[in-house]
């Protein structure tokens, strides 16, 4: 199967900081990879390069087939990523929002309307909330708004950066069940998080790739062996 | 690209008609702008009526500066400019969206400020085609500027301060040829104003086409 | 690599050289040599040695960050030297225009009485000074490099479109009120014999003087780019640490 995503020795700086060290990783087409390692170790910045939002310094980064050091924007249509921030208008409603961010994406406007009812119903947006401004939510539901678009988008790629952080019990459950439909209609997932004892993630992931340092330092079985050779 | 552009310019005036920043605070200050000038050049209407045209001007250009910084303050707020760029939308459309909806904005003060000159300055209004036809040229052209502008100072921490430093001195010309063409028009010399309508024309057209090409570099690496 | 170094220092020192003694010959040409003409306020014939040079070296200076930024912005040109080039001359180009509006000023308060004149060429010089500070402005923005660089180029390039226009708006605007007519642009009709000579020397010692100083600034930005690039070897053996601890 090709991969969705390969990097080779990818290097990405924010000023004279690598955020990306060389990072060189594999990921085929429909699985789950859990991305985890300490607070500062690149989880973010490679889910940032993935789509294109983090430029490449150096090295080949490859998504979907597509090449982010030529074509981002291609990229940027296939894939669906959630990070620390929510993307959200605050004036405009949750529904607004989803209307807006799924036109933007090429959608027809039945297209955008019927999805974005069906994501707004998937993430238990309903009664009142899909008419309400985001400015007026809880953080919760603006969360559950973000998913909502990342959702309606229907990506080939979710990229989601801690995506149980801010969510309660029964939203994380929710979301573990989403992961496992997009994965079974064909779909790739990266999803980061800090902590290997985070409930969920762990659970739905094919496979761990521990990061530190700005690199992959291997599957945390066989992390001791790696850091005595960088050593 | 002109689908994104509407969708993005109706996003935008949707936004504002909501928040109403434009009418809470940019209108207002326009307003105590044009105060201001009276309690600096009156209270003898001599000297305030022939300065009418300029001062009106001025306060469009400086109420422009916020209207431009607004219409960015409203994309960085939750990094929604990192969904901008997700969006998958065509940078060209975003750059004509958010200029279409400045200049719509910079309209209606337009239509504010000639009230408050008409009021304050005792200036009899006349040329009315005139008037109406540089303020759709200024605006597009200030809108066109500042969208560049915008997006080239987002990027900074200080962007408070470096989007007038870069905004008002290119938007010169815009500021000399509108306040000839309302010299003129005021005056009741409608008809020689011809030079001045085509400079906003050329200046207009001239941004709206760099902006067009450039804004896509411009957001991808800001 | 050690050789070429050399060889382009000798060729900096060289230039630097014969910059100075230009602008010496021109000093002692402009104020002792030549005579005091006819039709100039007394003395200030001797700016004229001066202001053209200054304003030919501030459009050269600008002609160049445009160029260099035109040949960033296309593809096949792209290289970090047109970046480097264009912020160069930029740089010197303020330096100038700032020396220009001086000298200028000068002109005016002994030609016409006052210290500034809305003279159409003075007045587009002035806003080319802080359309172009904004531009130096926009250059010390951070980021990583490319994004600067090609930020930049856009900036120096819609900095550049509006010079026409600020000038024909300028100029129309100034045809309204009859003012001063006589300039230092327009002075050049009474030059002749040893005053054309200076005169000449002056352009050429001042350009001389640009290439000079924009040399030295483009070759600290390479040298920073280059300490830039060793940094980085060293940032990412850094961040590889950081795995360890």
């Amino acid at each position: 199967m090709a991969p969705a995503v390969s990097l080779r020795d990818a290097v990405a700086l924010a000023g004279s900081f690598p955020l990306l060290a060389g990072v060189t990783l594999d990921v085929d087409e429909g699985e789950i990879v859990h991305i985890s390692g300490p607070n500062g170790a690149g989880k973010s910045s490679l889910l940032r390069l993935c789509c294109g939002l983090v430029a490449l310094r150096s090295g080949t980064a490859i998504v979907l087939g597509h090449d982010l050091a030529l074509d981002r924007r291609t990229v940027r249509l296939l894939v669906g990523y959630l990070g620390h921030e929510t993307f959200l208008y605050e004036e405009l409603t949750v529904e607004e929002n989803l209307l807006f961010a799924l036109r933007a994406s090429g959608s027809s406007t039945s297209e955008a309307k019927a999805d974005a009812k069906s994501a707004m119903a998937r993430l238990e947006l309903t009664g009142r909330l899909p008419g309400t401004q985001v400015g007026k939510l809880s953080a919760g539901q603006r969360r559950r708004t973000a998913i909502a678009v990342v959702v309606g988008r229907r990506p080939r790629l979710w990229l989601l950066d801690e995506p149980h952080a801010g969510l309660d019990h029964d939203a994380r459950v929710l979301l573990d069940e989403i992961v496992a439909e997009a994965r079974s209609g064909g779909a790739t997932v990266l999803l980061s998080s800090h902590e290997l004892g985070e409930p969920g993630a762990q659970q739905l992931a094919d496979r761990v790739v521990h990061l530190a340092g700005g690199r992959v330092v291997g599957a945390p079985a066989a992390l001791e062996s790696e850091t005595a050779h960088v050593a | 690209m002109l689908h994104d552009a509407v969708l993005v310019c109706r996003k935008d005036l949707r936004i504002e008609l909501r928040a109403k920043i434009g009418l809470n605070q940019v209108a207002p200050f326009a307003g105590a702008v044009l105060l201001l000038f009276g309690l600096a050049l009156g209270p003898s209407r001599q000297a305030l009526e022939p300065a009418a045209a300029g001062l009106f001007w001025v306060a469009v250009l400086l109420s422009a500066v916020l209207a431009v910084q607004r219409s960015f303050a409203v994309e960085s707020a939750h990094a929604a400019r990192d969904g901008l760029r997700l969006s998958g939308l065509d940078p060209a459309g975003i750059f004509l969206g958010k200029g279409a909806a400045i200049a719509a904005q910079l309209l209606v003060l337009e239509a504010l400020l000639t009230a408050g000159v008409a009021l304050l300055f005792g200036a009899r209004l006349a040329g009315g085609i005139v008037l109406v036809s540089s303020c759709l040229a200024a605006s597009i052209g200030l809108a066109a500027v500042g969208v560049i502008y915008g997006v080239l100072s987002s990027a900074a921490r200080v962007k408070e301060t470096l989007l007038p430093l870069l905004f008002l001195p290119v938007a010169a010309p815009v500021l000399l040829g509108a306040t000839k063409a309302w010299d003129d028009a005021l005056a009741g010399r409608a008809g020689s104003s011809g030079v001045w309508m085509s400079l906003l024309a050329v200046f207009a057209v001239l941004y709206v086409a760099v902006g067009t090409v450039a804004f896509g570099p411009l957001l991808e690496d800001t | 690599m050690m050789l070429r170094r050399i060889n382009s220092d000798g060729a900096l020192r060289v230039l630097g050289t014969l910059a100075l003694l230009g602008m010496i010959a021109t000093v002692w040409l402009g104020l002792f040599v030549t005579p005091n003409a006819v039709g100039y306020a007394d003395g200030t014939v001797r700016l004229l040695y001066i202001h053209p040079p200054l304003a030919w070296v501030m459009f050269v200076a600008y002609g160049m960050a445009t160029l260099s930024s035109l040949l960033y912005l296309w593809p096949r040109t792209r290289h970090p030297r047109f970046d480097h080039l264009a912020g160069a001359s930029a740089e010197v180009g303020v330096v100038f225009t700032g020396l220009t509006l001086v000298s200028g000023s000068i002109w005016g308060r002994t030609t016409w009485g006052v210290w500034w004149a809305w003279d159409p060429l003075l007045t587009t010089t002035a806003l080319l000074f802080v359309l172009y500070l904004g531009y130096l402005a926009i250059r010390n923005v951070p980021g990583d490099p490319e994004t600067v660089a090609r930020r930049s180029a856009v900036a120096g390039l819609v900095a550049f479109l509006d010079v026409p226009v600020v000038f024909f708006a300028v100029s129309w605007w100034r045809s309204l009120h009859q003012g001063p007519t006589v300039n230092l642009a327009t002075g050049k009709s009474y030059v002749h014999g040893s005053m054309a000579w200076t005169l000449m020397l002056g352009f050429v010692s001042f350009t001389l003087t640009y290439i000079w100083l924009m040399a030295h600034r483009y070759r600290l930005a390479v040298l920073r780019d280059r300490e830039g690039d060793e940094g980085l070897e060293a940032a990412l053996a850094e961040r590889w640490a950081e795995a360890v601890r």
